[in-house]
């Protein structure tokens, strides 16, 4: 196959179990986002919009609906004759098989991937952080800088610090200590778990890290570290925008709430880096004579009669004229009857909400579970 | 059996009464319902029916034709064998010599596997199970059969489309001509024709020989009475979009929810059509929006009432738009007021701009040209 400059390796295997029960059925990375979106579908985008036209997706846990949203990678215009993209399960060898056993040893377990491109770097991404980002301009700083490892960063406020992997450079910007988590950090450069490789160096770290029976196989504990003590030259790579890591329900919410405004952090409406996915097949969306719409996003099929405010309304939604929907996430094909309330709720995909029903008190965070149907009253709808 | 038949697009469609709407673009590829194009339906409609062959013979003009349908890959017919072939080099007038276009093409008739052939128009909008129709032809055992649909209305709907002649005992064409709107009633000829390969054959060379007739219906119609020709009866909802008042009635029936549904949900039979990746329509606080058909794509900060706005508009503070049609990448800027107006794609409308048609006679307001940017 031929030669590659750079091609990206995604780590989209974890089960992300703090997002509760919207990973039962899926994996963290796609999870559905932003009104028509999956998560992963700002780094593949990325990707694609930086040029990178290899890439690996490492999958582990419950992949069917990746596999199934990712497909031959048309969305992404990552169906080529050269490259394109592969869905990277574990799989079996003559000497029986492993489970990924980290975030090291999944991309170990892929190196002959790596291999039939010859690549000179390779991009590592985690599949389920959003932002808009050019991986050729760090690329270009990789080089210029002569690193063997460039890490991005992000600045973060320093009561947040000890959350993240926290950075300490000198002042050409090179990495000379990493901390993951600490108590007391030194600096407020958080690693935002995207990183470059020069790949021969990758290549042997991985094999190195693979045959360390004490090591736990991963990046930020492992090889970062390692790389760091033996003198190679990571560089920290500043990146100023939006990035979030949706770990928590919260900060699900909070990611959707913040794509609300026309000039919106994430860039959302920015043509010039688009977003793409994978669309289902839907008509153009109706508003009603009497709907209320203020300050949401809607999606294409969707049939609006009520009230929604501050809310993000995917595909194929029908909100019925006397329902309600605040501070609300709504997914694919979800039906709101009339005497409803949903608020401060996410509301997963195929469900039905019956009428006479208050979803959510607007303090903590309500799921509603995917193709449920909620019966009359079942939240009690007396109160209003 | 469906794979039996292989389905040709006649797309020499009468421009005379939509110009505006077609300085840059056949008929086809006019934009509708907010995110199509008018070949969209009659093109899902064959693909949903399990045809997997399609030829479009389209007028030269077809550039944005040819960049909406592409490989076919929307419609799943982007296939390693047959799919989608287009044919859109040669004659400028194909109203009047679309036979001329099909029989220089014609070793791809030749070549495809199919033994029979679907013809149609792609003006003629509507939600059909073609499956059910080409059922109705192959029971019939008739020579040709072709779809109508009866209109009580056609004193003012369907002007200069094809009117059909059946005689309800035995649902036979006895004799076909045109709608000139001299009665209400009337069988309109949706210009759906079901015949053998050869039958088609037979016909394109004696309408490319005899240049009295010239159109290939012509001279089907002209030689109706030499076969056995069944009638097929269409009772769903029907636009011909043929007219700019015909377009901007068709597009104002999308803001009923029952057409609507009858357009796009008929028999679990979805419409396909190309995908442009935009983002989620954004309703700014302030804006109010009553009775619309939106696309994504889109960001409505003022007042949109019974209109239809396609992908990639933007609305602006203070805007009052009534019954209008706005097309793709539109910019319609603060203070604007219009109502009954048609504005084609690209255009960007001044603060403050007043504009005002009826729904009689819409104004239209025709696409920017990129050209006149530099």
């Amino acid at each position: 196959m031929s030669k590659k400059n750079m091609i990206a390796m995604i780590l989209a295997g974890g089960q992300g179990s703090r997002l509760g029960i919207m990973t039962k059925n899926m994996a963290k990375p796609a999870v559905p986002f932003g009104a028509k979106y999956r998560i992963i579908d700002f780094v593949l985008s990325n990707c694609s919009n930086s040029g990178i036209d290899a890439v690996g997706i490492l999958t582990q846990y419950k992949p069917q609906m990746l596999n199934s949203h990712i497909g031959i990678g048309s969305p992404w215009d990552l169906d080529r004759v050269h490259g394109g993209v592969a869905m990277l399960p574990p799989y079996m060898t003559e000497q029986g098989g492993d489970w990924y056993k980290g975030t090291a040893n999944a991309v170990y377990q892929n190196l002959s991937f790596m291999e039939q491109y010859d690549p000179n770097y390779v991009l590592l991404l985690s599949g389920d952080h959003i932002y808009k980002m050019n991986y050729r301009k760090m690329l270009k700083e990789h080089i210029k800088k002569g690193a063997d490892a460039t890490i991005a960063v992000i600045d973060v406020p320093l009561k947040e610090a000890s959350r993240f992997g926290i950075m300490n450079t000198n002042e050409e910007g090179t990495i000379i200590e990493f901390e993951e988590k600490p108590k007391n950090p030194k600096s407020t450069l958080a690693s935002m778990g995207i990183y470059i490789f020069s790949y021969d160096k990758l290549k042997k770290y991985l094999i190195d890290d693979a045959n360390d029976p004490d090591s736990q196989y991963d990046f930020g504990k492992n090889i970062i570290p390692k790389m760091i003590n033996d003198g190679n030259k990571l560089i920290a790579y500043k990146f100023e925008g939006y990035w979030k890591d949706v770990g928590t329900v919260e900060s699900y919410w909070e990611a959707n709430m913040d794509l609300l405004s026309e000039n919106n952090a994430v860039r959302l409406f920015d043509n010039s880096w688009k977003l793409y996915t994978e669309t289902g097949i839907w008509p153009a969306q109706h508003i009603g004579e009497n709907a209320k719409l203020k300050n949401c996003l809607v999606s294409e099929g969707c049939e609006i009669y009520g009230e929604v405010e501050n809310s993000i309304i995917f595909p194929g939604v029908k909100i019925a004229e006397k329902a309600r929907i605040v501070n609300s996430i709504i997914m694919e094909n979800c039906t709101i009857e009339n005497q409803v309330i949903v608020n401060k709720s996410i509301v997963l995909e195929n469900s039905l909400i019956k009428s006479n029903n208050i979803v959510g008190d607007g303090e903590e965070i309500v799921l509603v579970d995917a193709n449920s149907i909620v019966e009359p009253n079942y939240y009690g709808g007396a109160k209003k | 059996m469906i794979k039996d038949y292989m389905a040709i697009f006649n797309l020499g469609e009468n421009e005379n009464d939509i110009r505006s709407l077609t300085t840059n673009r056949p008929i086809a590829s006019i934009p509708f319902a907010s995110r199509y194009r008018v070949i969209d339906f009659m093109l899902s409609n064959i693909v949903n029916s399990g045809i997997k062959n399609v030829g479009i013979f389209s007028p030269s003009n077809s550039r944005s034709l040819v960049d909406h349908v592409g490989t076919g890959k929307p419609w799943d017919l982007n296939r390693k064998n047959d799919g989608m072939f287009i044919f859109h080099h040669g004659l400028d007038d194909l109203v009047n010599h679309d036979s001329k276009l099909l029989k220089n093409n014609m070793e791809y008739i030749y070549r495809s596997k199919n033994d029979s052939v679907i013809i149609s128009s792609s003006y003629m909008v509507c939600n059909i199970d073609i499956a059910d129709l080409i059922d109705s032809h192959e029971q019939s055992g008739c020579d040709i059969t072709v779809a109508y649909k009866h209109s009580e209305n056609a004193n003012i709907d369907f002007q200069n489309c094809y009117t059909l002649a059946v005689d309800k005992t035995n649902n036979k064409v006895t004799g076909a001509g045109k709608n000139i709107g001299f009665t209400k009633s009337a069988d309109v000829c949706m210009e759906i024709f079901v015949m053998k390969k050869e039958l088609f054959v037979d016909f394109l060379y004696k309408s490319a020989t005899n240049s009295t007739k010239g159109t290939l219906y012509n001279v089907i119609f002209g030689e109706i009475n030499n076969f056995n020709v069944n009638a097929y009866e269409f009772t769903g909802y029907l636009a011909c979009i043929n007219s700019i008042k015909s377009y901007y009635e068709a597009s104002m029936d999308m803001l009923d929810f029952n057409l609507r549904n009858e357009l796009f949900m008929a028999g679990n039979r979805p419409i396909y059509t190309k995908i442009k990746d935009e983002h989620p329509t954004l309703y700014v606080d302030g804006c109010k929006v009553c009775n619309s058909l939106i696309a994504d794509g889109c960001i409505i900060k003022g007042k949109v009432n019974n209109s239809l706005l396609a992908r990639y508009v933007t609305v602006e503070n203070d805007v009052e738009l009534d019954n209008c049609i706005i097309l793709q990448n539109c910019t319609i800027k603060a203070g604007s007021k219009l109502s009954n107006v048609i504005i084609d794609k690209n255009a960007t409308i001044e603060p403050g701009t007043e504009l005002k048609g009826s729904t009689q006679y819409p104004l239209v307001v025709e696409k920017r040209n990129f050209m006149n940017g530099f």
